[in-house]
């Protein structure tokens, strides 16, 4: 008990040296760092005959009357093609891009094309993780070519068959929509041939398409889950159900390291309907009949915290911690030639210091897990963006073998990296085992919000220097910032001491400035910190694209101008930028009181320009009108996709940069809800145009680069409004209100 | 004790807490989910459903307050005419992402053109603003409105 209890402590830390078998490795991750510089990893795996019985399940056709040549697809005699999906899906699109990929290089009818989500597996697993896992905008890139090797190799063998039955040779076929073809016309469905092409040879090298005879991809293609999404079918990892499940509702820890001091058991049990009231590392749980038991029995439990070291926090002591960091930033991400000699050879200087608050994720569903621990099996139930370590991680609360662990991957009700986190599969897995019942615990709102994982604050201070053309001679950066490599639990900060995803964005910009250094400095306040949406770049891109555009300001050239002037040896900045300010008529004038703000980044191998239209109203309230986004994601699989989650990226960052902010007092969060933890509503939506280049470049992630161009894009434009310049975010309102 | 009501066209005879919000008997007793629980305090409209045709926030309408009411949840909207033009133009500009806030947007929307056959933006606004998207779908969802209103104009 001892052992797994240590464990479940959070954050789940397997020993910094020796990383647990089911946790990603270090190298995967900084792979990601680096976009897209892993895909070169061998792609044998998913074709392995050996894992063809993973797509088998659950067809109700015998297995000998199924074509299922790898864990990817199976085909049945009714011509329907089934794509199985590693991925977890949290409106990203996964579900309808993967069987997109497969589909293409297969020839299938699209028509005929379902999905459905696979169990937890190691033929899975994301190349660039090295793990089944879904995050950092990693799907489509990490299974450019095993997906699509899939398809081939499904392909090739019903050709193989076709040829065999037809007595020709394969080279005479052709196929087409979910049919193979002769030269003299004569037509097998795909279907008709499931028997015979199941004792072809898998092809160890399946020819894939020339992008020329393309389909399927780089069409707008509609999602494959809207319909149960729409009639209210669709099952979230909140909707799961077995008979005889008891709800758990937690008073949790409200930050790491608190103990319970005191609690009352019984006022918790008097609740009609309340089971069980069990004490695990991460707080109290009761456990009822049903949620609103279980909710009135943890309300009950008047429990009262020893909050340990943190006792005090607030947000002065976080805002203190960050300005030691800024002290002890002498970690170094970037150091080009000399800033002392570029500071003195400049006409003129300029500093400034940028900050942005921790932030909650705020996912529409709440976590939620339903785990059942059952003798030596462990089954869960659970919307997770780390399918695979799941495995690892709750066979050790469990202490059964990971094989023993049944990973049910639900819909996602949200992720945008919280449910990249186990702290909710190893809670309901803990209370399972302790209870002996299925339990499905559900966070209430305020639990979601209040004892979670947050994008880490962070802190900046700039200087430039500029020569007397107003051209940067000199950047200078110190970042402080909580480590999200440290707190991962499965990444620990390199020996350079950066922790490359507190500078990701900043010290790898793209402008070209002779003189620069970037340095890091950590900063420990105490809250648990996670990935959130574009992580690092959420808050590095509003820093840099700020501070440039402060320094063509300084130098009186148009901010676009001055960008592209900066940007001789990146083409792909220059073209979304190009692109964005085009559509957004950049150069023509705006009616009376708009005002315009650009920005650029680089994230997850995708290139985003953005141009905010906004207005500020005279008691300082500021409306976003439109968007216009160009994006470069290189060669693309569903231009909707693209489209939709550039527009959402968008909102999720204006709902940052308008109001994200978690604040501490007295050891814990000061929000618990969406009335103080406002998010963007439909009444201030502006209105959104994304426009894609057409490209030849590796396929870049497209889940968040939308993100980080938006605060600055705003903050720019707020500044051409009234000359402002807000170099915090969340945006106050209060500075702008004219006297 | 024991509750009546109605709900997608059926009776249905609850034994539980008259206290208990509405969602959790629709969720857990009923086992309708596509109703979604989001803040439990009404501040984003997840778990929207109709009572006798108005829509409300069933976690923070106590199942007392439902007693001999029709109940309309997103498994039996689309046997509504409004309810058959929403869900048809949702799926036509396929507006979901992760899907979660949809059925409350879906429950929403019906309400509004129920009562207000040609809404203006305005009106969207008014009538969704209380129906939180995370994922960012709001201008599909005030296109889909426009495009279910040209629908039931031209006679469903």
């Amino acid at each position: 008990m001892d052992a797994f209890l240590t464990h479940v402590a959070m954050p789940a830390r397997p020993a910094d040296d020796q990383p647990s078998p089911a946790a990603p490795t270090s190298a995967g991750r900084r792979a990601l760092l680096k976009g897209g510089a892993a895909l070169t990893v061998s792609f044998a795996l998913p074709l392995a005959a050996g894992r063809a019985a993973l797509a088998q399940t659950a067809t109700g056709v015998p297995a000998s009357n199924t074509f299922a040549p790898n864990a990817w697809l199976r085909i049945t005699p009714d011509n329907r093609v089934t794509v199985v999906c590693g991925s977890a899906e949290m409106g990203q699109g996964v579900l309808t891009a993967i069987p997109m990929m497969v589909a293409e290089e297969l020839d299938a009818d699209w028509a005929l094309v379902s999905v459905e989500q696979a169990p937890a597996d190691a033929a899975y697993n994301n190349p660039m993780f090295g793990m089944q896992a879904t995050g950092g905008s990693t799907t489509v890139r990490a299974h450019w070519t095993p997906v699509r090797l899939a398809g081939a190799a499904a392909r090739q063998m019903l050709i193989a068959a076709a040829a065999q039955q037809w007595k020709v040779d394969a080279s005479t076929l052709r196929t087409e929509r979910g049919q193979v073809i002769g030269a003299n016309g004569r037509k097998a469905s795909y279907g008709s041939l499931v028997g015979a092409a199941a004792k072809q040879p898998v092809p160890e090298k399946p020819a894939l398409k020339d992008r020329k005879d393309f389909r399927i991809m780089g069409k707008p293609t509609r999602r494959l889950d809207s319909a149960a999404k729409i009639n209210g079918t669709a099952k979230f990892g909140i909707d799961a159900h077995v008979d005889g499940l008891l709800v758990a509702v937690m008073a949790r820890a409200p930050i790491a390291g608190a103990k319970p001091k005191a609690f009352d058991e019984g006022k918790a049990k008097a609740v009609k309907g309340v089971r069980k009231v069990i004490a695990i590392p991460s707080g109290v749980a009761v456990l009822a009949d049903g949620y609103w038991a279980a909710r009135q029995g943890r309300d009950a439990l008047g429990i009262e915290w020893d909050l340990g070291a943190h006792v005090d926090l607030s947000s002065d002591k976080v805002s203190a911690s960050l300005d030691e960091g800024l002290q002890n930033a002498t970690a170094i991400a970037r150091d080009v030639g000399n800033v002392k000699d570029g500071s003195a050879n400049a006409a003129r200087n300029l500093s400034a210091q940028y900050d942005v608050p921790y932030l909650a994720h705020a996912a529409m569903e709440p976590l939620n897990c339903l785990a059942w621990v059952k003798g030596d099996e462990v089954t869960i139930w659970a919307g997770t963006q780390s399918q695979g370590p799941a495995q690892g991680i709750l066979s050790q609360v469990a202490q059964v073998t990971p094989a023993k662990v049944k990973v049910n991957t639900m819909l996602l009700g949200g992720g945008f990296g919280r449910r990249f986190a186990p702290d909710f599969t190893i809670d309901a897995t803990l209370l399972s085992k302790l209870s002996g019942s299925p339990v499905k615990l559900i966070y209430a709102r305020e639990d979601d919000m209040a004892a979670g994982y947050y994008r880490p604050t962070s802190r900046v201070r700039f200087e430039a220097g500029l020569d007397d053309q107003g051209q940067p001679l000199m950047l200078r950066a110190d970042v402080a910032s909580p480590s999200i490599m440290a707190a991962s639990g499965f990444m620990k900060i390199p020996e350079n001491g950066v922790d490359s995803m507190a500078v990701e964005g900043l010290a790898d910009h793209p402008y070209e400035i002779p003189h620069q250094r970037i340095a890091y400095g950590r900063a420990e306040p105490g809250p648990q910190v996670w990935f959130w949406r574009s992580v690092g770049h959420s808050q590095n891109a509003f820093f840099i694209e700020s501070f440039i555009d402060e320094l063509a300001h300084a130098a009186k050239v148009d901010p676009l101008k001055y960008r592209l002037g900066l940007l001789e040896k990146h083409p792909r900045a220059r073209g979304v930028l190009l692109l964005a300010a085009e559509k957004a008529g950049w150069s023509r004038p705006l009616p009376k009181g708009r005002h315009r703000g650009i920005a650029v980044a680089e994230s997850f191998g995708t290139w985003v320009a953005e141009v905010a239209e906004v207005s500020v109203s005279k008691d300082g309230g500021i409306t976003v009108h439109r968007v216009t986004a160009a994006v470069d994601c290189g060669q693309i699989v569903n231009p909707q996709t693209i489209a939709r989650q550039i527009e959402g990226a968008v909102v999720y960052g204006l709902s940052a940069a308008l109001y994200g902010r978690i604040t501490f007092k007295d050891g814990k969060v000061e929000q618990s809800n969406f009335h103080d933890y406002p998010v963007l509503r439909l009444n201030e939506m502006p209105k959104v145009d994304v426009h894609i280049v057409q490209s030849n470049e590796a396929p870049g992630g497209i889940g968040e680069p939308g993100t980080p161009p938006i605060a600055p894009a705003v903050a720019n434009a707020i500044f051409a409004a009234t000359g402002k310049r807000l170099r915090q975010l969340p945006f106050d309102s209060e500075a702008l209100k004219q006297a | 004790m024991s509750i009546s009501m109605t709900v997608n066209g059926k009776a249905v005879t609850l034994d539980a807490d008259p206290q208990m919000p509405l969602l959790w008997a629709l969720r857990e007793d009923l086992q309708l989910t596509g109703t979604k629980f989001g803040c439990g305090m009404a501040l984003c409209g997840a778990c929207t459903v109709h009572l006798d045709g108005q829509p409300v926030r069933s976690c923070q309408t106590p199942l007392a307050s439902a007693a001999g009411k029709k109940i309309t949840t997103i498994e039996g909207v689309g046997a509504t005419p409004a309810g058959r033009a929403v869900q048809h133009a949702w799926l036509k500009i396929d507006v979901p992402q992760c899907g979660y806030c949809q059925s409350g947007q879906i429950m929403s929307a019906c309400a509004l053109l129920a009562g207000k056959k040609k809404p203006t933006d305005a009106d969207i606004d008014g009538a969704m603003s209380g129906n939180v998207c995370r994922c960012g779908t709001y201008n599909q969802i005030r296109a889909a409105i426009h495009d279910a209103s040209a629908t039931l104009a031209k006679g469903g």
